[in-house]
């Protein structure tokens, strides 16, 4: 039984604590990056007072203790997601961008031909997008796009001329910009129809809902700790354990080789090979202590309660400014989370966001990484507003109070 | 961090809202150089004519935030007319503004006393250092005139 409390949630949280401008923390920006829970922030340092050496290295105790920390790390990843395989299918990378990055020069480069189709989305952050595109360049597959309809939503009219031929159909779980949620699972089978594995980039979902690999039917999966309550500086790369094992290493050096020899090197069995170097140890520690926060809140949870922030929001958006502030994404809560792009009337989003601040409100202005996406609807930039598992209605008061204020000094 | 009032004074907001100089001239004689800023995506589109060693004419469109649109605008009206000299100048002196340095972040510091008052209703950006994410909007129209001037010279 879970028992969130989102009031809670902002109490564990130390930066919620803090002012800004004279004013307290209003944050909502955890679309770019979440902020940690006290309990992250001690294990970390848990870590580094008492555990830390290199892993998979010495035979001292507290090498010992580093590298079952780490290991331990993998395998809460592998629970919270429902890995078939478990840990032994989860690679840590940098984040996600890291992880799209190894998929498409270790995957990509090994199993694709000329003129093999990747299939991606208009509505995908740069990191599901440029890895495809340095793959057409230099192996000379097709990189296709599925539109996005005017309801903000996937446009799937067309989607099997698109997926014909294709070797992957790769997806965000939720869109950084309109908060649009994907149904994986119908993607997985149109994909597997298709004769195409499916990736999903799972930075947005992760931690505003339960993620099941198995249960959609998932091939890939990639996200980042610091949008999911944890550390910067770690992320994961999940593959299916018969499509990992096919997978030669993308970067090398040390920790990734079985053997090194004047005349050439073996790669290491198993998910080391894709571990190049001393990995993000102290960061995994803190991203399994995320796991196991969030896994307490409950991501069932979490989701109802977001979804009931974003419906408030949405409403009382529209109630306040009628069409002076437009929501750029759908203005229902189905299949839809917290991420609110708003363009403002007459108003630059940076200078929304200037405005904000000086409120005490943290949101984002800019393209987002997904210029596809901002170009398809005659966007440069929003000012976005995200919210978290510690988000209260107070954070929406501080915005449309904070929005008041911009529209009355440009106007 | 200082306030608000600091970025977003009056002037800037007149030149926001009614933006002078706006418009295109024929290329050629115009010289035509477009401006972008990834971070925020702003866009300034520069006509610079150049006749007997003056800036004698310059027009512009563009979208963007308050900050690089006014900008753009207070520029237009600072070089237009001037000798490539004068321009050169202004330029320099704006570049000298947008700088940070050290003490100029400093709580409490006052900006520099540097000669704000040759710069005419342009000094109404010097605060915008104090907002050192936003330096890179108020620069976007002078760092596209700076190159707009040297590709029309090298022609
Ligand atoms: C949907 C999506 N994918 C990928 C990323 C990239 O994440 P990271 O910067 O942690 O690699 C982000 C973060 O902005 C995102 O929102």
């Amino acid at each position: 039984m879970s028992s969130y409390s989102p009031a809670r949630v902002r109490a564990d949280v130390p930066m919620l604590h803090r002012q800004v401008h004279g004013h307290p923390l209003t944050y909502l920006d955890s679309a770019s990056s979440t902020l940690p829970p006290r309990a992250v922030i001690e294990a970390m340092d848990r870590y580094y007072e008492c555990h830390h050496s290199n892993v998979h290295r010495g035979v001292y105790l507290t090498a010992e203790e580093a590298t079952a920390d780490y290991e331990g790390a993998r395998a809460a990843v592998a629970r919270f997601i429902n890995a078939p395989g478990g840990a032994e299918e989860v690679v840590f990378t940098k984040n996600t961008t890291e992880s799209f990055n190894l998929l498409a020069r270790s995957w990509g480069a090994s199993q694709t031909q000329p003129g093999d189709a990747v299939v991606v989305t208009e509505m995908e952050h740069h990191a599901n997008v440029v890895p495809w595109f340095q793959l057409r360049d230099s192996h000379g597959i097709e990189v296709r796009f599925i539109p996005v309809g005017d309801d903000f939503r996937l446009d799937l009219s067309h989607v099997e001329r698109v997926l014909a031929g294709a070797k992957l159909l790769s997806v965000t779980g939720m869109s950084n910009v309109l908060g649009t949620r994907n149904d994986l699972a119908a993607l997985a089978r149109l994909a597997h129809d298709h004769g195409a594995l499916f990736a999903v980039d799972g930075a947005q979902s992760v931690a505003h809902g339960s993620t099941d690999v198995a249960r959609d039917g998932i091939d890939f999966l990639a996200f980042s700790g610091h949008k999911m309550l944890g550390p910067t500086g770690v992320g994961v790369l999940w593959a299916r354990r018969s499509l990992l094992e096919a997978m030669p290493p993308f970067l090398g050096g040390g920790g990734m080789i079985a053997d090194v020899r004047t005349d050439g090197f073996t790669p290491a069995a198993g998910v080391a090979r894709f571990e190049a170097g001393t990995p993000p140890i102290a960061e995994a520690v803190g991203l399994h202590a995320a796991i196991r926060y969030l896994e307490g809140l409950g991501p069932d949870a979490v989701e109802a309660h977001e979804r009931e922030l974003t419906r408030d929001a949405l409403e009382r958006l529209e109630s306040t400014f009628a069409d002076r502030v437009r929501v750029i994404g759908p203005h229902d809560v189905i299949d839809r989370g917290g991420v609110l792009s708003l363009d403002v009337e007459g108003v630059h989003p940076h200078d929304v966001a200037q405005v904000l601040d000086q409120h005490g409100v943290c949101v984002r202005p800019g393209h987002h990484c997904a210029k596809p996406l901002m170009r398809r609807f005659g966007l440069a930039a929003t000012a976005r507003a995200s919210f978290g598992p510690y988000s209260l209605t107070r954070d929406t008061d501080a915005l449309i109070e904070g929005l008041g204020h911009a529209l009355a000094l440009f106007a | 961090m200082a306030p608000l009032d600091d970025l977003y004074r009056e002037i800037i907001l007149d030149h926001y809202r009614t933006p002078r100089n706006r418009g295109e001239l024929a290329t050629p004689p115009a010289h035509r150089v477009e401006g972008f800023n990834p971070l925020c995506g702003d866009e300034v589109t520069l006509y610079l004519e150049l006749r007997d060693g003056r800036l004698a004419d310059i027009k512009m469109t563009g979208r963007g935030c308050s900050i690089s649109q006014a900008s753009a605008s207070l520029m237009g009206a600072a070089v237009k007319g001037k000798t490539l000299e004068e321009v050169n100048a202004a330029l320099e002196r704006f570049r000298q503004l947008m700088t940070v340095t050290e003490t100029r972040l400093d709580e409490g510091a006052e900006p520099e006393p540097l000669d704000v008052r040759s710069l005419g209703e342009l000094a109404a950006l010097a605060g915008v250092v104090k907002f050192p994410v936003r330096i890179k909007c108020a620069m976007l129209a002078w760092a596209t005139l700076a190159q707009g001037l040297s590709e029309a010279s090298s022609h």
